[in-house]
């Protein structure tokens, strides 16, 4: 009998701490497996953030650190420059990394940090009870924006992925969904080319990746899906939007 | 043939591996109630051999609770 499919020894054996349905852990198994593919399993080193995905840290089997509110990225300069050698990592939300962290994304990617950035943009803050987020689509109703999100009182969405492909210093960005298997399937790939870049010494990487938050959407698991690709898949275009790398596996 | 082993006790009921089954068969076993207190997914002995093993829900379950062997 051949194993079709089981679980990647990237991850560990405690339970994800997620709600049901939330794609947090698709992204963290996709992670995971990226790692074991390419062997970098025992080099790795990954900072968690402050959200959701805090816990991070119990669930990647490997090294781990733990960052303050948005400064992910600052810790991983830290660690990288130290340990060269080491594939070094972070995973963070959109709460932590579009709002009080983005100096230190957007320093990160203009000093070519060779990091890899996993971004999981779920369009509110998730773990403080889905309050807005500077991600949050035009129209869209949130625990602060009852009547949905406007404009001309609370700006704009930010676009992540293009404003920093937009740096010299970023080697490889692509924004990636996770709605179907189809879509998972390219969003491993583009999360192993993050991981080549770094190997490769290219330079800044990031993987933005299109998440659902169902408890605090009001969804079930399955509608939240399809509202990422009704509604955020169109203000948020999937795609490559740079590539620096050798070879595109 | 093919076979889908699910931890029972690790699933949220999300019903996300439903969704994604393009053969249909996996459903929630409404007789159970697992540690979580879901009810969680499950194939009937009987829809096993119409599995083919695509791996499809594995794929999708956020919480990596299923296996599929061939």
């Amino acid at each position: 009998m051949a194993v079709v499919f089981e679980k990647t020894k990237g991850l560990t054996d405690v339970p994800f701490s997620y709600c049901p349905g939330c794609t947090h852990g698709i992204i963290h198994r996709l992670v995971a497996e990226a790692m074991e593919e390419l062997g970098v399993l025992d080099k790795a080193i990954g900072v968690a953030s402050v959200g959701c995905s805090v816990f991070a840290y119990e669930f990647f089997n490997c090294d781990m650190q733990q960052a303050a509110h948005g400064r992910a990225p600052a810790v991983a300069t830290g660690i990288k420059r130290v340990h060269p050698d080491k594939v070094v990592f972070t995973y963070q939300g959109d709460g932590d990394l579009a709002a009080i962290g983005t100096a230190e994304i957007v320093h990160a990617a203009a000093r070519g940090e060779k990091i890899t950035v996993i971004f999981v943009n779920n369009a509110n803050y998730g773990m403080t009870g889905g309050q807005m987020a500077p991600t949050t689509l035009v129209g869209q109703r949130t625990t602060t924006t009852p009547y949905g999100r406007k404009p001309e009182v609370n700006g704009y969405p930010i676009r992540v992925s293009e404003m920093l492909s937009t740096l010299d210093g970023a080697a490889y960005i692509e924004r990636v969904a996770v709605y179907d298997v189809k879509h998972i399937m390219q969003a491993k790939k583009a999360i192993k080319n993050a991981f080549l870049a770094q190997i490769q010494n290219k330079g800044f990487s990031l993987v933005e990746v299109l998440s659902t938050c169902p408890t605090n959407w009001g969804m079930t698991p399955v509608e939240a899906l399809k509202w990422v690709k009704d509604h955020m898949e169109p203000y948020y275009p999937l795609g490559v939007y740079k590539n620096t790398l050798e070879e595109v596996k | 043939m093919a076979k889908v082993i699910f931890n029972e006790d690790l699933c949220k009921g999300c019903e996300l591996c439903v969704n994604a089954c393009p053969k249909k068969i996996i459903e929630m076993d409404l007789s159970k109630i697992n540690t979580k207190g879901y009810h969680p997914a499950t194939i009937k002995p009987e829809n096993m051999d119409k599995c083919i093993a695509c791996g499809f829900c594995a794929m999708m379950c956020p919480d990596v609770v299923i296996t599929v062997i061939k």
